[in-house]
């Protein structure tokens, strides 16, 4: 018999998909894990399997868990997950623990089989599950996002934004997508000596287009001005044409950084757009901290929270953790774009390299400019886009499949991206179609490698490894089951600019998804007040259609126009009782 | 309420003594020309009103305002914009109790005057002196005023100014309390929604016990107070206690709920001891006695005193918490904003909280899980017992939960309970600030977080709570008016010969040394006498945890029993009371109400279509036409989808769709950390240059 303990660290284990105990003593009925019913399992001795998942390791075990005494069970590893059952049956106790999320394994005791266990684990870990998966869905999630039909449906290309192909072997910069927006005016051969300026070649291009007033956010990376303050005239002239093509006075270029890390750039060769430079130009910084500041902020929002939640000093370690400061910064920034955007001046938008923090804003900005985002589709073509196609390093920041967990590399961005729209989910509750379920979703499987959505750090990368043949989107599962994302409360309001309130006074902890895993947090499948909106919803149905068929055999027998509303379609109601009033 | 018109309100006889001279009255009665005038509640009497006076808006920083008059009446301080008048513009929802600019008398916490761009706070002295530029009014609901007084006449400003502080600061007698001036009648449909019971009858007492199915003893003796003023009109006491006369001076142990095991909470005043020693122990044990005979003879007892923080402590406490709320300009918000965790666990309102919460699951375990009968004491007896014993039925009886049956506890606990409101709440601006603690407030707050926790479980609104705590400072009720039920009859039956409550029901002296003797005259009971006592906080703590754990396992019941969430995470600032005056956190269109908003627009089509499927059921033929009907319901409700997130308390004008950005961002993440220096790529950028 052997003693493991999982130790949970870092974001990771904050995010194992399944929490790993189960308190609720009717079995899994009340469990708040969302991904575990969207799995298709089938079963398979003791436990359900997902097609192309094999059985490692089973044995014997105790799990000492973090909230309660040990337990007695027995342990399977599989090439996907780690799963944990107990024998005593007096409390079901379960543990469901992909092998991508595990962080780190730890070896306590003394007992001797324990390093086979965690050799098994590192070896696993490797082989990404995400290429084995055998699962089949009815829709294909790769297809979510083609950038053309996104641009065209921004207005784009348009007089004054034209699409290139400059890119499509990635030879002016292997961590952009292969279609770019440029300005109209601007040739290939600018954007070739603008590349030489821009670091990592990434070149200011055209995020999103304001159908009214034509501004424009466009995302790059830091100038390469260095200690001497070099000047690039195409650079400028480049930054020029944006300004240009809507007759912005004055071109605000949003630097993600704080001031000080901006000019110790320079030192690194890097920096950023100087007055006499760019005189067309206003420069702003943000003040949002770098990739490290993040990483050890969720550490220690992690060491709060894990295994027991601080409780009275609750409120003033949760403000030593920073993190919801941090999230107060990102979302200023973005609101601040997103009103630059919507007063009809364009922006350029960078932080160093232009995948993390520029991401973030230019993302968050989009979701309050244009409601589409704010659907499920839509929601997903933005991270397709913002974060998937334009190179944030999904590999490196979440090291999937690489053993070394203390990775400079590693940072939560994308979780802060998360939580930053969870909070304004929670700020404008009925302004998204998709609801929190689904962010967990997405976070569960950032780090879950059952997909292969997430993997590798571009879109170079990833068709070089033949992604979207041998593994499956993550899209593909989501979509096959729409009903579980779908926030009811969903009102479409197509014109409105959606700003959240950044005060500390509104950003709140996401408990359910840092400390959903504690038995003591309550699990609310739904809110009560949702359940309740259900429930009225069916009742509606069920009148209106009590309501169409006494109309219909009022009417003759024959007429058959009313069929196609009683399709159960929850998002718009005053549609159907409209339409149902006609033949009235 | 307010929107009214009053008939003839100046010319009837004013019922009160008033401290304003002949003199000013006459002035007031011929008015500078044009001027607007506040439609005055029957009762209600101009003392006096200055003009023009600039009201600063607290939408922005730019010190901009609306100019208009400010009057001072028996009632409230009000002020009438010059401009058009803002009431009728677009307003779908108004609040009943006051207007947007008018703050009742009772209601004034804080003055501020600004004196040469220094802010002092005014107390009686500040008055006679020099008048300031500006005075800031903090008020008991966390509103903020501001206004400029530079632009008036120098006497009018003086006159405005003296009166505003002499009727909302100075020392004044209960009479002048705006609720013995109102001559307004209930509306009938006010009179017919009496089923809150009140409390104030033998009835009330009876099928009270009959309903919890409580065996103890009704106590009418005290009908005319002949046992004691601090001890509400009609009672009930444990069946074993004997002859009530012998006791007198001495606590009882009254009784609050019964379980349906049998056992049963008390509560009983623990004066300090001034007999012997004996003496206190030998009515001690009489009282532990009693109410372990209540059921299966076992008893434990917990003294609140002891336990929880007292009322100097809970009043400190909120005065350091309300300051973040009372929020004058943006830039003070953004600055407070940084610290705003650390601030709110400094001022440990939030643990006061989640204390009583705490000692109140420890009662409804102890009733509900080992069925014992809990006795709690406290020096008063109306305070704490009041906080605990109500939570406690709430958790317990979900009757309480429904909104008559809350009132109903408010009125039985509370009310016809004796607790002192008026020195609690400072109605009448007692120097003396020993007395004044916001033990209600206290109650309510702990109500929110199992509201806010447990919604469905109850019939009212957060917005009902937050209503009933302003209520409480709304002198047109008398609810909330006296010190006990003696008092309150007192004071009604001889209205004309009012006094100041006696100095006989104040908050007697803390001395340690009872306390140090109690201690060990407990420690001396628990060996002899007591089944169990609770024990220590830490271990009744772990117990309480697995109480709360194994509650938690269940499937929750809505109509069974109720637990809190204690953790850090669960007890949460009573954001609709405190932030709804604050421009900076309105979220257009968003907050729970949108929420709410959706369900009630998806309940009136529910209603609706149900009328329609019964009207054809009953009238197949006529086919009546009920398309306008459900036109009309849901254009009502297109118009409403953009309310403000404070809604139904403050309106954000002119608030089109700019963002507020925060300021001062930088201040308050200065790392120093060498990661925050950091590059990102640091390894591997180098190369590229």
């Amino acid at each position: 018999m052997s003693l493991v303990e999982v130790e949970e660290a870092n974001p990771v284990m904050a995010s194992a998909p399944i929490a790993p105990y189960n308190s609720s003593p009717l079995g899994n009925s009340s469990s708040p894990n969302a991904s575990r019913e969207s799995l298709k399992m089938e079963p398979l001795a003791d436990v359900a399997m997902l097609p192309g998942e094999e059985r490692v390791i089973d044995k014997d075990i105790i799990y000492i868990c973090p909230f309660n005494a040990a337990v007695k069970g027995k342990v399977f590893i599989t090439n996907y997950r780690l799963y944990f059952k107990n024998t005593d049956s007096e409390m079901p106790v379960t543990l469901d623990v992909p092998l991508g999320v595990i962080s780190r394994v730890e070896k306590m005791g003394g007992a001797s089989s324990r390093g086979e266990n965690s050799y098994g684990l590192e070896i696993t870990c490797k082989q990404l599950f995400a290429f084995l998966s055998q699962e089949k869905y009815e829709e294909n999630g790769w297809n979510v996002y083609e950038a053309m039909e996104e641009y065209r449906r921004q207005g784009v290309p348009n007089s004054e934004w034209r699409v290139t192909f400059i890119n499509k072997n990635y030879e002016l910069c292997d961590t952009y997508p292969t279609i770019l927006v440029v300005p109209y005016k601007a040739t290939d051969e600018d954007l070739k000596r603008v590349a030489t300026f821009r670091s990592r070649c990434r070149i200011p291009v055209l995020s999103w287009f304001h159908k009214e007033n034509h501004a424009v956010i466009m995302r790059c990376s830091q100038p390469l001005v260095g200690m001497s303050g070099k000047r690039n005239k195409d650079d400028e002239r480049y930054l020029d044409l944006i300004r240009e093509a809507n007759g912005t006075t004055k071109l605000t270029i949003y630097d993600a950084r704080p001031n000080v890390n901006a000019v110790a750039n320079k030192a690194t060769g890097g920096g950023y757009e100087g007055d006499d430079a760019y005189q067309n130009a206003e420069l702003v910084f943000l003040d949002i901290h770098n990739i490290h500041v993040m990483r050890e902020s969720l550490k220690k929002l992690k060491d709060i929270v894990y295994p027991n939640v601080e409780e009275s000093h609750w409120l003033s370690s949760l403000e030593s953790t920073h993190w919801l400061e941090h999230i107060k910064l990102v979302l200023s920034g973005a609101i601040q774009v997103a009103d630059k955007v919507s007063s009809g001046s364009s922006v350029v938008v960078h932080c160093s390299d232009g995948w993390d923090r520029t991401a973030q804003l230019t993302s968050l900005a989009m979701l309050m400019l244009d409601s589409y985002y704010r659907t499920l589709r839509g929601f997903q073509v933005l991270l397709e886009k913002e974060w998937i196609g334009f190179g944030h390093k999904f590999a490196s920041r979440i090291g999937h499949g690489d053993k070394n967990h203390a990775d400079q590399d590693r940072s939560p961005i994308f979780v802060q991206f998360i939580d930053c729209v969870w909070q304004m989910t929670k700020q404008f509750p009925t302004a998204f179609e998709f609801n929190e379920r689904l962010l967990v979703v997405i976070l569960d499987h950032l780090y879950s490698c059952r997909f292969g959505t997430f993997l590798y750090n571009c879109e170079s990368a990833r068709e070089s490894n033949n992604v979207r043949a041998k593994t499956v989107s993550l899209w593909s599962s989501v979509n096959s089951d729409t009903s579980l994302y779908i926030n009811p409360f969903y009102t479409p309001e197509s014109s409105r600019v959606l700003y959240p309130v950044a005060s500390m006074r509104h950003l709140e902890l996401w408990v359910t998804y840092y400390i959903r895993w504690n038995p003591r947090i309550q699990h609310q499948q739904q809110s009560p007040v949702e359940q309740r909106y259900k429930e009225l919803l069916v009742l509606r149905d069920q009148y209106l259609k009590k309501l169409e068929e006494l109309q219909l055999s009022d009417s003759a027998p024959s007429s058959t126009h009313l069929t196609n509303s009683s399709t159960p379609n929850a998002a718009t109601p005053n549609q159907r009782i409209t339409h149902l009033q006609t033949p009235f | 309420m307010l929107s009214l018109g009053s008939v003839g309100a100046k010319s009837t006889k004013p019922s009160f003594v008033s401290y304003v001279t002949p003199e000013e009255i006459k002035l007031e009665k011929e008015p500078p020309k044009k001027l607007k005038h506040p439609d005055l509640l029957p009762g209600e009497v101009e003392f006096c009103s200055a003009n023009p006076i600039l009201k600063y808006t607290q939408d922005d920083l730019s010190q901009r305002g609306v100019f208009g008059t400010l009057f001072c009446t028996n009632f409230r301080i009000t002020f009438i914009s010059d401009e058009k008048s803002q009431e009728e513009t677009t307003k779908t929802f108004k609040n009943k109790l006051y207007g947007e600019n008018d703050i009742p008398l009772m209601f004034v916490d804080h003055i501020y005057g600004v004196y040469d761009e220094k802010r002092k706070l005014i107390t009686g002295a500040l008055v006679k002196n020099k008048y300031p530029s500006k005075i800031i009014i903090h008020c008991k609901d966390l509103r903020v005023f501001q206004f400029c007084l530079t632009y008036t006449k120098e006497e009018d400003a003086k006159k405005i100014f003296q009166g505003i502080a002499h009727h909302c600061l100075e020392e004044k007698s209960l009479k002048c309390v705006f609720a013995f001036s109102y001559t307004g009648t209930p509306s009938p449909e006010m009179q017919r929604k009496r089923e809150t019971i009140l409390f104030d009858s033998p009835e009330d007492w009876t099928q009270e016990m009959k309903r919890t199915k409580a065996n103890c003893r009704l106590v009418t003796e005290n009908e005319n107070f002949e046992l004691s003023q601090r001890l509400p009109k009609y009672f009930v006491i444990p069946s074993a206690l004997g002859d009530l006369f012998s006791y007198q001076g001495k606590g009882f142990p009254i009784w609050c709920w019964s379980h349906y095991s049998g056992c049963a909470l008390f509560k009983a005043s623990l004066p300090p001891v001034t007999q012997e020693d004996g003496d206190f122990q030998k009515h001690f044990d009489i009282m532990i006695n009693a109410v372990a005979h209540n059921y299966l003879y076992s008893a434990k007892t917990e003294d609140l005193s002891e336990s929880l923080p007292t009322i100097q402590d809970i009043q400190q406490s909120y005065n350091k918490f309300k300051q973040f709320f009372l929020i004058e300009n943006s830039t003070d918000f953004w600055l407070s904003d940084m610290k705003w965790f650390s601030s709110l666990e400094s001022s440990g309102w939030l643990d006061i909280i989640r204390q009583c919460l705490q000692k109140a699951v420890e009662v409804v375990e102890c009733l509900e899980k080992d069925n014992t009968n809990v006795l709690i004491t406290e020096e008063e007896g109306t305070d704490l017992c009041c906080v605990i014993s109500s939570l406690v039925q709430i958790m317990l009886d979900p009757y309480y939960r429904t909104l008559m049956g809350f009132q109903s506890l408010v009125q039985k606990e509370w009310v016809a309970g004796c607790h002192a409101f008026l020195d609690r709440c400072n109605h009448l601006h007692q120097k003396d600030k020993e007395c004044y603690s916001p033990v209600f407030l206290l109650f309510l707050e702990c109500v929110w977080q199992l509201v806010q926790q447990h919604s469905p479980a109850f019939q009212f609104s957060e917005t009902y709570l937050t209503v009933l705590s302003d209520s409480v400072h709304m002198p047109v009720f008398s609810t909330f008016l006296f010190n006990s039920a003696h008092h309150r009859e007192s004071v009604l039956k001889h209205q004309r010969q009012l006094s100041l409550p006696s100095t006989a029901f104040k908050t007697p002296f803390k001395k340690g040394f009872f306390k140090d003797e109690t201690d060990s005259l407990k420690k001396m009971l628990r060996v002899k006498r007591l089944s169990r006592w609770m024990g220590s906080p830490d271990s009744t703590a772990a117990i309480s945890r697995e109480f709360y754990e194994s509650w938690q396992q269940r499937p929750l019941d809505y109509h069974g029993l109720l637990l809190p969430c204690l953790d850090g995470p669960a007890v949460r600032v009573w954001m609709q009371r405190y932030l709804r005056w604050i421009p900076e956190v309105h979220i257009l269109g968003g907050g729970s109400v949108a929420v709410m908003t959706k369900l009630m627009e998806l309940l009136s089509q529910v209603q609706d279509l149900k009328r329609v499927l019964e009207q054809r059921d009953s009238s197949q033929a006529a086919k009546p036409d009920h398309r306008p009907y459900i036109q009309h319901r849901l254009l009502s409700f297109g118009s409403s989808g953009r309310l403000p997130s404070s809604f139904p308390f403050a309106y954000s004008r002119n608030r089109s769709f700019k963002p507020i950005i925060p300021t001062g961002l930088m201040q308050c993440l200065m790392l120093t950390d060498s990661l925050a220096s950091q590059e990102d790529e640091a390894s591997s950028f180098v190369s590229l240059v």
